[in-house]
């Protein structure tokens, strides 16, 4: 500490403005990757998780078989799901994208699950009484019912996958991630401060906005007014939620 | 797979399993550093769950204790620990698996307290029981699958994150993947993560075990 000049990239400061000058095109590019990463995940897990979850719904058997798995497929760090990848896909954004799809199952899978089976059964009753066909009646009346849990399912694995991509590193895709790591070696603070917040940052930013989106689409949700306002677990949840649990 | 070939022939050398670097040691490096971290993990969150569960307060704390924890990333902290004048090393490692490993126990703890029938802790109040007694005998035994289930939880992440050590210097079967990554071993590589993901699954299985075990062992405190 004996430079007193203004200079805090060369003290090598935790905090520093002068970082976010030299560096924007770095942080936009990691920034951006991290993103990409997360919501490509996040699609793909969805699509997958659908049909796992009507499967599961429809076959006891098939659920347990599906459930279990997707649990042990979570146990398993991340660092060593990259690793077994890698040399299959190589180091790519691909490795990072299957190991990321391959944990966002769990979390979707529980939730879609949950989900509709917290359909009630006189309102199912109701749909069939009036001419529902099972396409129908899943897409317009068991879906709608089931989305508070789906978007609790979503928000969940969006804000793990956010924090998970940063292992991605690893293998040359980690976002954000790849800074964090670089910083290892050149022990660049600013550098590592500024990625770990802006990560944070992100995954807040995520679930508040799939918080707004699950408000628009559940306007009834808010017909009780503010006694219904969600918190930010909602009640559904609160027990998928607590148990899954590994993967860092 | 001729990858997997690679990992099947560098497990099978028995040089690989001896030594500093070699599985056995890296293997007993992961288990003392899990064990350590999740005895003073379980030491901390547990009596604040148990307490915060017995007056019923602070629920937004323990709920939202495991939100914010899944936001963080566990590397970014390791790293910034690291860089931070603690330096790289084993307690820099151990703070942060620690701060992960709370989460769990006090959530799950908090919540099994709080499910705890209230008609129960009204009947034991009645008997005339002081709150001390009460959450000792009714509420613990009565919450005791959560609380056991966030223990689970909460070792199986430990076991998972003690991996990312090897990345800021620690030891741990990490360091198997890592050097493979180094030596562009691809064999190394998946050998090392295959250990790490059968050192999971079976810490997760051995919990297993032990809560089919305890949740038939008939509650001895009240008839005995």
């Amino acid at each position: 500490m004996i430079v007193a000049s203004g200079d805090c990239l060369k003290r090598n400061s935790w905090v520093c403005g002068k970082y976010f000058d030299e560096y924007s095109g770095e942080i936009t590019t990691a920034l951006r990757e991290h993103i990409y990463l997360t919501v490509v995940s996040v699609a793909i897990g969805l699509l997958v998780a659908f049909p796992m979850a009507l499967a599961a719904r429809r076959w006891r058997l098939t659920g347990s078989v599906l459930l279990g798995s997707t649990t042990i497929l979570y146990t398993i760090p991340s660092l060593a799901m990259f690793a077994i990848l890698q040399p299959f896909t190589g180091l790519t954004e691909t490795t990072v994208i299957i190991g990321l799809v391959l944990y966002s199952l769990t979390i979707l899978v529980r939730n879609m699950l949950a989900g509709l089976r917290s359909v009630p059964p006189d309102v199912v009753e109701a749909a069939k009484g009036m001419g529902y066909g099972p396409g129908r009646l899943l897409f317009q009346v068991e879906l709608p019912l089931a989305l508070p849990a789906i978007m609790a399912g979503v928000r969940i694995a969006t804000v793990s996958t956010v924090a998970l991509t940063t292992v991605g590193a690893i293998v040359g895709s980690g976002g954000l991630g790849n800074l964090i790591y670089s910083g290892i070696d050149t022990l660049f603070k600013a550098q590592v401060l500024t990625a770990s917040v802006l990560c944070v940052a992100l995954a807040i930013v995520a679930d508040l906005l799939l918080l707004g989106v699950q408000r628009l689409l559940t306007p009834w949700e808010r017909a009780g007014g503010r006694k219904r306002r969600l918190p930010l677990v909602s009640a559904p949840t609160a027990e998928v939620d607590v148990r899954a649990g590994a993967a860092a | 797979m001729n990858v997997l070939g690679d990992a099947w022939d560098w497990l099978a050398d028995g040089a690989n399993w001896s030594g500093e670097s070699g599985v056995w040691n890296r293997l007993t490096e992961h288990i003392v550093l899990t064990a350590v971290c999740v005895l003073i993990a379980v030491v901390i969150a547990l009596p604040i769950a148990l307490w915060l569960g017995h007056l019923g307060k602070g629920g937004a704390l323990a709920i939202n204790v495991s939100n914010i924890g899944r936001a963080i990333p566990t590397f970014a902290v390791l790293v910034l620990l690291g860089l931070s004048p603690i330096g790289m090393g084993d307690t820099a490692t151990i703070i942060a698996l620690v701060l992960f490993a709370i989460p769990p126990v006090l959530t799950n703890a908090y919540v099994g307290m709080r499910g705890v029938d209230r008609d129960v802790v009204e009947a034991s109040r009645g008997m005339g029981m002081t709150g001390g007694q009460m959450l000792l005998r009714v509420e613990l035994p009565l919450a005791l699958p959560l609380i056991m289930t966030g223990i689970r939880t909460c070792a199986v992440q430990v076991v998972a994150t003690a991996t990312l050590a090897a990345l800021v210097a620690g030891g741990g079967l990490g360091r198997i993947v890592t050097a493979g990554f180094d030596l562009q071993d691809n064999g190394q590589v998946v050998a090392g993560a295959i250990l790490v993901a059968a050192l999971a699954l079976v810490v997760e299985g051995l919990f297993a075990l032990v809560q089919r075990f305890t949740a038939r062992t008939p509650r001895g405190g009240v008839t005995s």
